[in-house]
């Protein structure tokens, strides 16, 4: 980062277009946001903006509709029970790949993050005809699967990145002072390596939540997910209360994002006061 | 090297030379997850494949109707103009966002980024659904403009290509601003200083010294926009009319419609293999290196 570098400042006319420019983008960028928020809170009883009235009568419907709180209860099982599964397999992963040199390693690589690239309807369409043979549809556990691959690129990412940071000589130093594997493993590299997995749990937790397309095909009526009641919702009728819905969404969106910038922040700060510590 | 290194090659196999002891138990903890989407991954991906030369007969007729029939490159011609719309507008709107996420420090530089990546992380769908407001018939805009006088009755807007424009160029451009902005933060503004005092313009500084240097992380993030707009599927569908159909659309129309399983799979496979292939392209022309440079 070119944190203390000096830029020659701008003219005044370019920098009122720079950041005119930039204001009117962000406003586009923030706007849908606060349009959901206050209508939410409305008291009408079809979608109004502004909003006359205060009420939180959308927030009600929301907790007393079994519906929509059975899709929160899938949606927030199959998140976790995804995001753990796509967390081991992928530091695994990311151990595995770190600093170990074979032929076809770009290959495998590739392979591994694909779930990334691919189109998601085509997957969708794809576990669907083989969950409809294997009776599948409509399970927790083929969603957990499917999720579950949509995370472990995110969490193979932030590992491998983390790791590439970290000092072998440190786990050296663990081996050759006695300690095991598993040992040097837990006290030594699981620590170092922990905000790396943290952040890819995070994204792959949003991987699953805010998947629709998957869901929409593999988990049947009754085990509706969120998102996938959301959709329905949306293609009848616009119903406030999925402002409620997005409203607490985004309150989501903001608590793990923060939590991820907080962790980014830290690892810059260790990362930075390690190399004052050797230089 | 150590005497071990050196006496080695003369009893080492050729595996034992690529895949040295040690290396070789760390490479056991790739297999799980090797494994796991080889299964969940790979094998639907892979049955897909086989459907769409088999279902209902054995042949690629599937793939010869794609091809001829009009509708059907209709459908993917105006996919791809599509995703280069969305692309070219997002450059056009998130390079001066980048620059001046670059350009500002402390509590600016904070701020900016937080409006940035709150979109981000909002999901897609909430996206979706804002714009269904705003754009709906009797939604933001449509009271504004009667408020204003500017039209007596509500014009049409949701349901139209319009709309799933606006919608994707709003739900894809943090996927073109970040990577710019990652690949700006590393290049040094005293290149531009060095540029000045040997006589350019502050403009001809920038445009021939300074947005060369930021091309990786414009082809990077428009890498990104073109594929994930390639496969849009909610936006489109919610936005746009029944006259614009994405390729994801027809799929899962062909799906859960008509049921027509051989030709969705047929779809589905042309689908993927043009977004290798654009992927595959952008890698040969561009350099892979420099892609990922810009994606960090």
């Amino acid at each position: 980062m070119s944190a203390d570098r000096e830029w020659e400042s701008l003219g005044r006319l370019p920098q009122l277009l720079l950041y005119g420019a930039c204001g009117l983008v962000l406003l586009f960028l923030m706007a849908p946001i606060f349009i959901v928020i206050p209508i939410s809170f409305s008291d009408s009883l079809y979608l109004d903006f502004p909003p006359r009235g205060f009420s939180l009568q959308w927030y009600r419907r929301f907790l007393d509709s079994e519906e929509w709180t059975a899709a929160f209860w899938t949606s927030l099982q199959a998140g976790i029970l995804a995001t753990l599964l796509a967390c081991a397999l992928g530091t695994a992963a990311a151990l595995g790949l770190a600093r170990s040199r074979f032929p076809g390693k770009t290959l495998v690589v590739g392979f591994l993050v694909s779930p990334m690239i691919v189109p998601v309807i085509v997957l969708a369409i794809a576990l669907y005809a083989v969950y409809a043979k294997m009776k599948l549809v409509g399970s927790l556990f083929g969603l957990v699967l499917a999720h579950a691959a949509l995370g472990l690129p995110f969490v193979i990412v932030t590992v491998s990145a983390t790791l590439q940071r970290v000092d072998e000589r440190l786990e050296h130093a663990a081996l050759s002072l006695g300690a095991t594997p598993l040992k040097a493993f837990r006290h030594v590299l699981f620590p170092l390596i922990r905000p790396g997995m943290i952040a890819g749990a995070v994204f792959a937790f949003i991987a699953s939540w805010d998947d629709v397309v998957i869901a929409l095909f593999i988990s049947g009526t009754r085990s509706a997910t969120l998102p996938k009641r959301m959709w329905e919702g949306l293609r009848s009728e616009i119903d406030p209360t999925i402002a409620a819905v997005s409203t607490l969404l985004v309150a989501l969106s903001v608590a793990l994002m923060l939590v991820v910038e907080l962790l980014r922040r830290r690892s810059a700060r260790l990362a930075a006061s390690a190399q004052y510590a050797e230089g | 090297m150590t005497g071990r290194d050196l006496a080695a090659p003369m009893v080492l196999s050729s595996w034992e030379r690529r895949f040295p002891a040690e290396g070789r138990a760390r490479l056991l903890l790739l297999l799980p997850a090797l494994g796991f989407l080889l299964l969940v991954f790979a094998y639907p991906l892979w049955s897909i494949v086989v459907r769409s030369v088999t279902d209902p007969q054995p042949g690629f007729g599937h793939y010869v109707q794609i091809a001829t029939v009009d509708v059907y490159l209709r459908v993917f011609s105006s996919t791809f103009s599509l995703a280069l719309t969305v692309t070219l507008a997002t450059f056009v709107l998130g390079y001066p966002v980048a620059y001046a996420l670059a350009r500002s420090r402390g509590l600016l530089q904070a701020i900016l980024v937080m409006l940035v990546l709150l979109p981000f992380w909002t999901s897609l769908l909430v996206r979706t659904y804002a714009w269904m407001v705003i754009l709906g018939r009797y939604g933001v805009v449509n009271k504004t403009l009667m408020a204003l006088g500017l039209t007596d009755e509500p014009i049409r807007l949701l349901h139209t290509g319009l709309a799933t424009h606006i919608g994707m160029v709003h739900i894809l451009l943090p996927f073109m601003i970040l990577p710019i902005w990652s690949v700006m933060a590393r290049i040094d503004p005293a290149l531009l200083m060095a540029a000045r005092s040997l006589g350019a313009s502050q403009l001809s500084a920038f445009v021939r010294v300074y947005f060369p240097l930021t091309l990786p992380g414009v082809l990077a993030g428009g890498l990104f926009v073109f594929i994930l707009a390639l496969g849009f599927y909610i936006t489109p569908a919610l936005l746009g009319g029944p006259s614009d159909l994405t390729i994801s659309m027809l799929i899962a129309q062909q799906v859960s419609e008509l049921l027509a399983w051989g030709f969705a799979s047929a779809l589905a496979v042309t689908l993927l293999v043009v977004t290798l292939v654009v992927i595959l392209l952008a890698g040969r022309l561009l350099g892979t290196e420099k892609i990922w440079e810009g994606l960090k």
